[in-house]
């Protein structure tokens, strides 16, 4: 179908700023991505996909300002071992970043341009796939002018995660990121992400998991109010792989996190997650498709969203059942807390389902803090404030609990409650 | 320590008169227990008194030691020394029981201008109230009655009394849904904490509880007010004759 004008207007004004890097070996991906991405086009309020999300703050030719926030809060994930990455407005910083260096796993960076490179065959193959059957235009866009990023291949299992952490330094600043992994069988690795990272920010992860090898990914997005984020995870999974991903998101005037998971091998287990909190001018977008097409694989889908403010919320959920994809254990919830009246949820599950031995399940709910386990709280003493953000923990436990690693699991439960006693108001 | 005098309460959403005068004096020191048939009141006398919302009380007023409960929130009640033991105990999944317990005893201690308790004490105080109410370390680190047996809920409830030390406990029918043995450990946790200067309401529909937890004065209560008020031996009455009796009697 041809492109609407507003359309090819919107994506030439975008791309008019934009400039392909010095490829290498990623040039001929960089190439194709950019020829999808003039096919379909920048996303348009009238998009299916973008009815919940208006894209323009994210396709606009220049980002908008966002200012930075400070604090003196402990640096996120500062008590763990962890080898660091550190990007500031979506630049490299090698002097506060860890050597990338680490027994069992190579760590590369995109920006280093060679001529021949493992992430070829990779870089942009996942999203390409994921383009289809939905759309996914600011992903391709990454592809083509991604100007940095990290390629790490665990061949085996690491002594210690992966700390991408994204600084934001330059209140205009537009990044663009793109990280490959690829996950040997047997191998397991965890990586952590955490930071603002800029004012816009586009970033990818492509994902490539073998049989019997397993990727954690642990994420925050904080704290900037005004910035802007577009994320996408690419993950493919082979036999009795493993893929987890969990993301706490506070603030921020517009983020949208779409997750496509392929389980191609049987056997496998793919969990996401995301528990979000937003107070006034927030905007936040789950949109997740996971596609089963092998054998007695399991998927779990889990998000909750503290609204209040006016805050909004968006979930679009799906789960492809393909024909021979027997024995899908599929799940799906998505539940939203709102502490007033002015804030929103819209939610769009979905299932589609072409095997007959399967078992899924999907749910949505929107409800208000429960009055009885709040008169609960305050009959103890607890003050009303306080045991408000009791319950909203509570209620934000379930996606929590998706992380596998308890010490993750409290890093995260402290970083919300640092968010909830910012914004008591007593 | 508690007194309520001509208390008239109705349902905030339908014009429903549920307390019609009660007038009830509970001395530091002793137990006083209320009995009485299904819907008398029994259980909105003891929302009224801890601040549920959804009652509006018309007339009457109620003190602890001197205190207008009913101008406060139900924090601060708890602050002032009221407790109430739930009937139903809420769940609360994705908070600790152990922090539920700090949270509030920290939160009282506050609001009473007293310093906040340190964890370690807090962890030597809570285990050993835990230990003598058979509560296991697992029952402290689950959520909040989250997969609670009935009498797992119950002991629970008198754990948090025990911890928080309140000048008055209202015990809003303890005993429902507990099995002989529960109800003895239950008991036998509300009767360590009798102290000369704490009051207790024990609500009840059986005199069985009362064989554990003795009162000093029972009280029978029919449609929204006291009606009947006498020694233990009033409870023997009802459980042999029921409340018909009784009903007759003042009618």
């Amino acid at each position: 179908m041809a492109l609407t004008q507003v359309k090819q207007d919107a994506t030439a004004a975008r791309l008019a700023g934009l400039s392909l890097p010095e490829g290498g070996w990623s040039a001929g991906a960089r190439k194709d991505a950019l020829a999808r991405l003039q096919a379909m086009g920048l996303p348009h309020a009238r998009d299916e996909y973008w009815k919940y999300t208006k894209p323009a703050g994210l396709v606009a030719a220049e980002p908008a300002k966002a200012a930075i926030f400070t604090t003196d809060e402990a640096p996120m994930f500062d008590g763990l071992d962890r080898l660091k990455i550190v990007f500031v407005d979506g630049v490299f910083d090698a002097e506060t970043s860890d050597d990338l260096a680490l027994e069992g796993i190579t760590i590369d960076r995109l920006a280093d341009v060679k001529d021949i490179h493992w992430a070829n065959g990779l870089y942009g193959v996942l999203e390409a796939r994921g383009q289809d059957p939905v759309e996914r235009p600011l992903a391709a866009l990454n592809t083509a002018f991604a100007t940095d990023g990290i390629l790490i291949h665990a061949a085996k299992t690491p002594s210690k995660p992966i700390n991408l952490i994204y600084r934001h330094g330059d209140e205009s600043s537009d990044a663009i990121l793109h990280h490959v992994v690829k996950v040997d069988s047997g191998a397991s690795l965890t990586i952590l992400e955490n930071g603002p990272a800029a004012a816009r920010f586009n970033k990818c992860l492509e994902a490539d998991i073998a049989d019997g090898g397993a990727l954690h990914v642990v994420r925050t997005q904080g704290r900037d109010h005004e910035r802007q984020a577009a994320t996408h995870m690419f993950a493919r999974l082979g036999k009795e792989s493993v893929f987890k991903a969990f993301t706490l998101t506070v603030n921020g005037v517009l983020t949208r996190n779409e997750c496509v998971i392929e389980l191609t091998g049987d056997d496998a287990v793919a969990h996401v997650a995301g528990a979000c909190m937003g107070d006034g001018d927030f905007h936040h977008d789950d949109t997740v498709f996971v596609t089963h097409d092998a054998v007695n694989c399991e998927s779990r889908q889990v998000f909750k969203k503290v609204l209040r403010n006016g805050a909004t919320g968006v979930f679009q959920g799906k789960i492809l059942v393909k024909p021979d994809a027997q024995k899908t254990d599929g799940y799906q919830i998505s539940q939203s807390l709102l502490l007033d009246e002015d804030s929103q949820f819209l939610a769009k599950p979905e299932l589609e389902i072409y095997a007959d031995d399967v078992a899924c399940s999907h749910g949505s709910t929107s409800g208000a803090i429960d009055e009885d386990a709040l008169f609960y709280l305050r009959s103890r003493g607890v003050p009303h404030a306080i045991a408000q953000d009791l319950l909203v923990l509570s209620f934000l436990a379930e996606a929590v609990e998706e992380i596998e690693d308890e010490a993750l699991q409290e890093e995260i439960l402290t970083r919300a409650e640092a968010w909830l006693s910012r914004h008591r108001k007593d | 320590m508690l007194e309520i005098k001509n208390l008239h309460v109705q349902l905030e959403e339908e014009d429903k008169q549920i307390l019609k005068g009660v007038d009830l004096t509970v001395e530091a020191g002793k137990v006083h227990a209320i009995m009485g048939p299904n819907g008398s009141g029994k259980s909105t006398l003891s929302y009224v008194l801890s601040g549920k919302d959804g009652y509006e009380v018309t007339d009457g007023e109620a003190t602890l030691a001197g205190e207008d409960l009913l101008d406060m929130e139900p924090e601060e009640r708890a602050a002032a020394g009221l407790f109430l033991a739930f009937q139903y105990p809420v769940e609360i999944p994705g908070v600790g029981n152990m922090t539920f317990l700090r949270t509030a005893v920290n939160a009282q201690r506050k609001a009473r201008g007293e310093e906040e308790m340190s964890a370690a004490d807090f962890l030597k105080l809570v285990r050993s109230k835990a230990k003598e109410l058979k509560i296991d370390a697992d029952m402290l680190k689950r959520p909040v009655n989250v997969g609670f047996s009935g009498g797992e809920k119950k002991r629970n409830e008198i754990l948090q009394m025990a911890m928080l030390e309140p000048k008055m406990c209202i015990l809003d029918e303890t005993d429902s849904g507990l099995d002989v043995d529960a109800m003895k450990l239950v008991s036998e946790g509300v009767n360590a904490l009798r102290d000369e200067g704490r009051g207790f309401l024990v609500i009840t529909h059986y005199q069985r509880l009362l064989d554990h937890i003795k009162p000093d004065v029972v009280h029978i209560m029919a449609a929204g007010r006291i009606v009947k008020t006498g020694g233990p031996e009033l409870a023997l009455e009802v459980e042999q004759n029921g409340y018909a009796d009784i009903l007759a009697e003042i009618a």
